[in-house]
C-alpha cells in the first residue's frame, strides 16, 4: 500500500507540507450517469507522461510542472507510447512493462468488445502529474480537456495516476 | 503530486456534466481534494491498476471501479479490497 511513509524523506517532507487543501474541490461537481454502461461512451484519462512517439516529451525541467497535456488516439498500439513522467516517486519499472497499468486501454478494448462498455472514445488524454503550479492547470488545460471530452459526447471517463 | 493533478482534472471533466471516477494511489492527497468518485487502491505508486502483465487484476480493479459511477453521494472515496 501506497502511503507518505513510503515516500523519500524529502519528498514525504515535501508532501506533508505542500498545501493540498489550498486546492480543495469545493463544492464538488456532480453529474448523474443515467444509462447502463454498456451504452456509455468512455474516454481514458491518465497522469503518467505518455506520449505517442511523434510528441514532444513532457518538459521535466519546468519548476513548476509541466501542465500539457497529449491527445491519445483510440487506436494507437500502446506498446508504442513513450513516457516522460520526470518524477522519481515511483517505480517506472512497471509502465516500462505494461503501459496498462497505469493506461489500460487494453482492457477497455475488451470491455468493449465483450459489450460490458459502450463505444470507446476516439481519443484519449494524458497529462504528466508532478504539477506543483496548478493555475495553467485548473484555469486552462483541465477545461480544454473537458471541453473536448464533452464534444465528443463521452458519458463517462477512469482517471488514473501513477 | 499525481494524485492531485488526476483530482482537478477529473473535477474540470465533471463539471461538463460527465461522470468520473478515479484511481488513488495516495489516500491522504484525495481526501483532501475530495473529487467526486475515488478508489483508492493497496498498492505501490507507479502501480495503479495492481501488476503490469496481469490482466485479470487489471480487470478486477477496474470494475471496482466502474462501479462507483453510479454513485451521486459525492464526494465518494471508497477502498479497494481483494
Amino acid at each position: 500500500m501506497a502511503s507518505y511513509d513510503d515516500l523519500s524523506t524529502v519528498t514525504r517532507a515535501f508532501m506533508k507540507r505542500f498545501p493540498f487543501a489550498r486546492h480543495r474541490i469545493d463544492p464538488v461537481p456532480r453529474a448523474r450517469l443515467e444509462k447502463p454502461l454498456a451504452q456509455c461512451r468512455f474516454a481514458l484519462v491518465t497522469t503518467s507522461g505518455l506520449h505517442t512517439p511523434e510528441q514532444k516529451d513532457f518538459d521535466y525541467r519546468k519548476a513548476l510542472g509541466d501542465t500539457s497535456f497529449r491527445e491519445i488516439p483510440n487506436n494507437i498500439d500502446i506498446s508504442t507510447l513513450g513516457e516522460s513522467h520526470r518524477s522519481p516517486s515511483w517505480d517506472h519499472r512497471g509502465l516500462a512493462a505494461d503501459r496498462n497499468l497505469a493506461f489500460p486501454l487494453d482492457r477497455f478494448r475488451e470491455l468493449e468488445a465483450r459489450g460490458s462498455i459502450g463505444p470507446l472514445n476516439h481519443r484519449h488524454f494524458s497529462f504528466m502529474g508532478s504539477i506543483i503550479g496548478v493555475k495553467p492547470l485548473v484555469g486552462k488545460t483541465a477545461p480544454e480537456v473537458a471541453r473536448m471530452l464533452a464534444e465528443d459526447k463521452v458519458d463517462a471517463v477512469l482517471l488514473t495516476p501513477v | 503530486m499525481c494524485g492531485q493533478t488526476v483530482c482537478l482534472v477529473q473535477a474540470a471533466i465533471e463539471r461538463e456534466g460527465i461522470a468520473t471516477v478515479s484511481i488513488s494511489l495516495l489516500r491522504e492527497v484525495t481526501s483532501i481534494l475530495q473529487p467526486p468518485r475515488a478508489m483508492h487502491v493497496p498498492f505501490p505508486m507507479g502501480f495503479p491498476l495492481g501488476a503490469p502483465n496481469d490482466p485479470e487484476l487489471q480487470h478486477r480493479v477496474i470494475a471496482a471501479a466502474l462501479k462507483l459511477l453510479y454513485r451521486t453521494d459525492v464526494p465518494v472515496l471508497e477502498e479497494y479490497t481483494e
